[in-house]
C-alpha cells in the first residue's frame, strides 16, 4: 500500500496490542478511536502500573515515617524526576504537579498573574487557543486589569507571526501565553521563534503543550520558554495528572496558589511560610497514582521512542491531507506547514453532530462540535466541525476508512 | 454502511432537515425566546403569535443546528399552530419523555395524532448524546410561552 511507510522500529500492530481498549467492538464495528486529542486510550503499562502501586505501594507522601509512605514517595518524585528527564528540564524542582492543563494554566493566571504582572501590564494570546488558555486570562483580565491582547491566525490556520510582533512592540506585553499545537488546526506554532520574540520584547513565554508534548519532543532548554504544561491522560496516561514546568526563579517569584497541607514550611495560627518550590504550588494530597501512571506511560512512549512515533504519525498527516482534501463537499480547517495530526473538518451537506453519529455507526469515534475552541471556529466562520485526532496506534488503514466513510455519509445525506 | 440509521434519520428527518417548515421570523409575533446549546454549537429563534382566546395561532423559527435539531423545531412549529398554551406545553412535555425513551407514555386521545407525528424523532432516544438536539425546540418554546427573556438550553 503506497503511505503505508513503516517507521523503522515501529510496529503499529504490535503497539495496538499493548491497548486492550482498541480490540473491542462497537455496536458490532470495529473500534476505529480517531478521538486521541481529547484523550487517549491507555496502554496495558499504565494499567499495571497503577493497579500495583494500589495494590502494593500505596500510601499518602511526604507525611508518614513508614515504610508504605516512604516507598509511595519515592515514586512520586521518581515520577517527577521522569517527567523532568521527558521535558529535559534543568531542575527537576521545575516541574509542579498539578490536576490537568488547565489547571497548570489557571496556576500561572493566579500567581504570575496576580502576583507578578501589575494592572497596566498586558498578556498576548492568540485566536486559536483552547478555552482553557483564554478564559483564565480573561479572568485575570477582569479581576487584575491586565490587557488581553490577540495575535491573529492566517487563513492556512499559521500563527501570523507579523501580528505577534505588532502586538508585542509597545513593550507593555510581559506575557505570552499560546498553544504549542492546536487542537483543532493541528497547526504546531514556531516555539523557539516565539521564545526569542518575547524575550526581545521583555516578555515570558509560556507554551500550551497539551497537544504537541504527545506528538514530538518538547526541550524546554531548546526551546528557551518560561512556562510549559502538558497533561497526562493525552499522552497515554490517566485523567487528574497534569505538569507545569517553570523557570526556577520564576517560580520561586511566585506566590502559592491554592493554600492547605504540604505547601508550608511552617505555619501558626497567624501567618504561614510557604514551602519551597515545587512543594508551594502542591497544596493538598497530590495526584499520587496518577503522577506514577504517568511516569509509565512517558516509560511507555520512550520505549517506543518520540522520533520512531513523530514519523509514524507524520505518516499518518500526510496519509490524511492527501485522503481527506480528495472528498468533494469537505472542508478541512487549517493546512499550516508544520502540523500534527489533527484534523477538523466540515463536511456541506451534514452538520457536525448529524455526521458523528454517521461515523460512530461505522466504528469511528471523532469529536464534534467547537472542541473547547469557539473563537476559532467563529474566525473560520464556521459553527462546528468534527474532528479526526491521532495517537501512535493510528493506521493508516483507519485514515482510509475514516475517507470512505466520509463519501459514503455524504451521499446518505445528499 | 449507514442502513441502520434509517431508524434515526428517517425521510421525514431528513426532509425537515435540509427545508425547515416555518423558517421565517414572525415580525408581529406576541412571544419571542431564544434556544442556545452552547456545547454544540445549536442555536434557534422562535416566534409565536397568539390569538385573542391566547391559542397559538402561529410559529416560525430560524437558526442554525444539526439536521435533527433543525427537524424538530420545523415538526414543533407545525404541531402547535392552533394548540392552546397548555397544550403546547403537554406536548412538549410528552415530547421530552419520547425523546429520551422512545415511547409516547399517557398519550391523551386529544394529543395522540400530533404526537404519533412527533413519533419520527422518537430515535434519538438510543444516542444519548443527541437528545438535547431534539428538544431544544420545545424548551425554546416553554421559554417563549412563559414570556422567559433568558435563552433556553437543553444541553
Amino acid at each position: 500500500m503506497d503511505g503505508a511507510v513503516v517507521a523503522p522500529g515501529f510496529d503499529v500492530a504490535r503497539v495496538r496490542q499493548d491497548f486492550p481498549i482498541l480490540s473491542q467492538t462497537v455496536r458490532g464495528k470495529t473500534l476505529v478511536f480517531l478521538d486521541s486529542g481529547a484523550s487517549a486510550q491507555k496502554p496495558r503499562a499504565v494499567i499495571d502500573t497503577m493497579v500495583r502501586t494500589m495494590e502494593t505501594a500505596y500510601a499518602n507522601v511526604h507525611r508518614g515515617a513508614y515504610n508504605l509512605s516512604e516507598k509511595a514517595t519515592a515514586a512520586y518524585e521518581a515520577a517527577r524526576a521522569a517527567v523532568a528527564r521527558f521535558l529535559n528540564a534543568a531542575d527537576e524542582r521545575e516541574i509542579v504537579f498539578t490536576s490537568s492543563s488547565t489547571a497548570a494554566i489557571n496556576l500561572v493566571a493566579h500567581s504570575y498573574g496576580r502576583g507578578v504582572l501589575k494592572a497596566g501590564d498586558a498578556v498576548l494570546i492568540s485566536e486559536m487557543e483552547h478555552h482553557a488558555n483564554l478564559v483564565p486570562w480573561q479572568m485575570l483580565r477582569d479581576a487584575h486589569g491586565v490587557e488581553l491582547r490577540v495575535a491573529r491566525v492566517t487563513d492556512a490556520g499559521e500563527l501570523d507571526m507579523v501580528d505577534v510582533e505588532a502586538k508585542l512592540a509597545d513593550g507593555r506585553v510581559k506575557l505570552v501565553a499560546v498553544t504549542h499545537m492546536s487542537n483543532v488546526l493541528g497547526t504546531v506554532t514556531p516555539a523557539e521563534r516565539l521564545a526569542t520574540l518575547a524575550h526581545a520584547h521583555g516578555a515570558k513565554l509560556l507554551l500550551d503543550g497539551s497537544q504537541a508534548a504527545v506528538h514530538r519532543r518538547v526541550d524546554m532548554q531548546a526551546i528557551g520558554c518560561d512556562f510549559y504544561v502538558f497533561t497526562g491522560h493525552k499522552l497515554y496516561g490517566p485523567t487528574g495528572i497534569g505538569v507545569l514546568w517553570g523557570r526556577m526563579e520564576l517560580l520561586e517569584r511566585m506566590p502559592p496558589f491554592l493554600g492547605g497541607g504540604d505547601m508550608i514550611a511552617e505555619v501558626s495560627l497567624e501567618r504561614f511560610i510557604p514551602a519551597p518550590v515545587p512543594a508551594k504550588f502542591e497544596a493538598g494530597t497530590p495526584p499520587i497514582i496518577e503522577a506514577i501512571g504517568l511516569r509509565a506511560a512517558i516509560d511507555y512512549v520512550e520505549s517506543i521512542g518520540m522520533p520512531a512515533i513523530e514519523a509514524h504519525e507524520r505518516t499518518l498527516v500526510d496519509r490524511a491531507t492527501a485522503k481527506l482534501s480528495a472528498i468533494e463537499g469537505l472542508t478541512l480547517l487549517g493546512r499550516a506547514q508544520d502540523r500534527g495530526g489533527v484534523f477538523a473538518f466540515a463536511l456541506d451537506v451534514a452538520h457536525a453532530h448529524d455526521l458523528a453519529t454517521l461515523l460512530d455507526r461505522t466504528g469511528i469515534a471523532v469529536r464534534s462540535g467547537r472542541h473547547c475552541a469557539e473563537p476559532l471556529h467563529a474566525r473560520f466562520n464556521v459553527e462546528s466541525t468534527c474532528r479526526a485526532s491521532f495517537g501512535l496506534y493510528t493506521t493508516v488503514e483507519e485514515i482510509d476508512y475514516l475517507a470512505e466513510a466520509l463519501v459514503k455519509a455524504r451521499e446518505f445525506f445528499a | 454502511m449507514f442502513d441502520d440509521l434509517r431508524d434515526l434519520y428517517q425521510e421525514v428527518i431528513l426532509d425537515h432537515g435540509r427545508k425547515p417548515r416555518n423558517f421565517r421570523r414572525l415580525e408581529d409575533a406576541d412571544r419571542h425566546a431564544r434556544g442556545d446549546n452552547p456545547m454544540c454549537g445549536d442555536r434557534m429563534e422562535l416566534w409565536v403569535k397568539l390569538e385573542a382566546d391566547g391559542r397559538i395561532a402561529d410559529a416560525a423559527f430560524q437558526g442554525k443546528g444539526c439536521a435533527i435539531s433543525m427537524a424538530s423545531a420545523s415538526l414543533m412549529t407545525e404541531t402547535v399552530r392552533g394548540k392552546t398554551q397548555a397544550e403546547a406545553h403537554e406536548l412538549g412535555d410528552k415530547f421530552r419523555a419520547l425523546a429520551m425513551t422512545g415511547t409516547c407514555p399517557d398519550c391523551g386521545a386529544e394529543l395522540a395524532d400530533d404526537m404519533e407525528r412527533l413519533q419520527v424523532l422518537g430515535g434519538v432516544s438510543e444516542y444519548p448524546s443527541r437528545v438535547k438536539c431534539a428538544t431544544l425546540a420545545w424548551h425554546t418554546l416553554n421559554n417563549a410561552l412563559d414570556d422567559k427573556q433568558e435563552a433556553a438550553s437543553s444541553e
